[in-house]
């Protein structure tokens, strides 16, 4: 008989303290043990988790009003600009954004010690945060500037919205150039000399999820170390699978995820400043899914291995920059974690850029909160697009506007 | 006289060379290598200290072989609270000092094998890798 259970009664489970919850780790050999149907029955929920570099991460402030109030044009904190073209005392401070001054790549490789999300995890460490603020007067808020020191605690909302976090699959990145060259991925040497990626594989969120069976928006998460939701899907979502010249499936890639989460709940183990040399500043996120284990399907999906998880190899000396499409090939994860892979009928060592005990951790904390009761699931209000909505990219194209 | 702690570096292309055997016999010099990590295909580096009348000389004759010589005034060490063992590092560090363990996946360092390039300072995303003087 097919094994269907609703979100009802897996919380219902969860909160009589009977919910058998595993990590997307620990659920692999418990499959191979007894089979899917039985691990679908047995089991009721698996949580996941990444701990990787997002760039595209934020947080929405609102400062509280001074007197006499200011509307605040312009707004930096610790030097670091805030967006604040929206209502007055609101920002919108960026993880990327860099100071002014700072010198950026004309010392090359740039080091960018301190960005968006070093600001974000300070606040998050309760740090204080000197903020700075310019604007024309009005008749309701005269004031033109002002400086002063604030905590997370001093201010009315922080509000963490990441509009692209948790990508499903990520490309493994050589270097075909003959010199060493700085990008997202981290230094890469010429040769190639080396092999970056930047996946929790069989742990990661949306790779256990493939289909978008069970996460979509309203999905509840670790977020931060805190709790998040799902808010939308992510910007450049296009969800596929991945084949090569020959038609052979290599897998799902390409979901993206957009969160929100309340900062101040959240912890600075969790939310990290980060700098890649000579690319720029960002902010590594702690993100954790629990997935409910509806059916058989959901569980085939969870027990998804390394082995059976692809990434492309992409040279980022010319292929990526340039926009070119098409790749050196597939490798999949359980080859990527064992240090060594061959591109080109090359040996190349390859390291992570996303760290993998950390996830196993999240995925591990997220498993605790879910079995102690203080976790419940969400049922999405709404799915997410999935391979079979076709979405692709848009590319940019460089026009002139066309009188009439 | 307290021995003074130096580090030399030898590229690749000057590995096979006998330099330490001429820096005692040519130059009369007292040596005792602290560490070593001498291979054909990577750089060379050696910490020792070094005493004797012609030390200037030697360290002259270092020079002309093409070898670096710099004094050992600093450390390199990691800030276990800082690093997340992303990885990031290992295939960059050239000795081998900061490598994965595997299967778990957890970065771990080794300091007797750093050979303070400090190309870890650098490239770590989240600065967990710091000097010490």
């Amino acid at each position: 008989m097919a094994i269907e259970k609703t979100y009802a009664e897996i919380n219902e489970k969860i909160k009589s303290g009977q919910a058998v919850v595993l990590t997307a780790e620990e659920i692999i050999s418990l499959v191979e043990e007894k089979g899917i149907s039985e691990a679908a029955r047995s089991v009721d929920v698996v949580t996941t988790g990444t701990f990787g570099a997002m760039c595209s991460s934020g947080v929405f402030l609102n400062f509280g009003h001074s007197k006499p109030r200011i509307r605040m044009q312009k707004a930096w904190l610790n030097g670091i600009q805030a967006y604040s073209g929206i209502a007055a005392v609101d920002a919108y401070l960026g993880a990327t954004e860099l100071p002014e001054d700072d010198p950026c790549n004309n010392n090359y490789p740039g080091e960018f010690r301190y960005g968006g999300g070093h600001v974000i995890q300070d606040l998050v460490a309760r740090k204080p945060v000197r903020l700075k603020a310019t604007s024309y007067g009005t008749d309701c808020y005269p004031r033109q500037e002002i400086e002063t020191v604030i905590t997370l605690d001093d201010i009315n909302e922080a509000t963490l919205f990441n509009p692209r976090n948790s990508y499903q699959n990520y490309n493994c990145a050589v270097n075909l150039s003959d010199r060493t060259i700085y990008t997202y991925l981290g230094m890469l040497k010429p040769g190639p000399g080396n092999a970056h990626y930047s996946s929790a594989g069989q742990l990661s969120p949306l790779l256990n999820d493939p289909y978008f069976m069970t996460i979509g928006i309203g999905t509840k998460i670790f977020l931060g170390g805190g709790v998040g939701y799902v808010a939308w899907n992510g910007t450049q979502h296009f969800p596929e699978i991945q084949k090569d010249a020959a038609g052979k499936s290599y897998g799902p890639t390409g979901g993206t995820l957009s969160v929100i989460g309340d900062l101040k709940q959240m912890d600075p183990n969790w939310l990290v400043g980060t700098s890649m040399l000579g690319y720029g500043a960002s902010l590594t996120v702690g993100l954790g899914i629990p997935i409910p284990i509806l059916n058989e399907e959901v569980m085939r999906c969870v027990a998804v291995t390394d082995r059976d998880l692809y990434a492309p190899i992409v040279d980022y000396s010319e292929a990526f920059s340039q926009r070119i499409p098409g790749n050196l090939g597939f490798v999949n994860y359980a080859e990527l974690k064992s240090g060594r892979i061959t591109v080109n009928g090359r040996e190349v060592p390859t390291a992570p850029l996303s760290s993998y005990p950390r996830a196993r951790q999240i995925a591990g904390i997220l498993k605790n909160w879910i079995q102690q009761g203080d976790f419940l699931l969400t049922e999405p209000v709404k799915p997410l697009p999935s391979y079979k909505d076709n979405i692709s990219a848009n590319t940019l194209e460089i026009k002139e506007l066309q009188d009439k | 006289m307290t021995p003074k702690k130096i580090i030399l570096r030898f590229g690749k292309d000057i590995a096979d060379r006998p330099i330490i055997y001429r820096l005692a016999r040519d130059y009369d010099l007292v040596i005792n290598i602290l560490k070593a990590n001498v291979d054909q295909n990577k750089e060379g580096i050696m910490v020792m200290e070094l005493t004797g009348a012609n030390y200037d000389q030697g360290l002259a004759y270092l020079k002309t072989q093409g070898v670096r010589v710099q004094p050992l005034a600093e450390e390199v060490f990691r800030n276990e609270e800082k690093c997340t063992s992303c990885g990031a590092c290992t295939d960059i560090c050239p000795s081998g000092a900061l490598y994965m363990e595997r299967p778990g996946m957890e970065v771990k360092f080794n300091s007797d094998n750093c050979i303070v390039c400090q190309i870890c300072v650098k490239v770590c995303p989240v600065k967990a890798m710091e000097v010490r003087f």
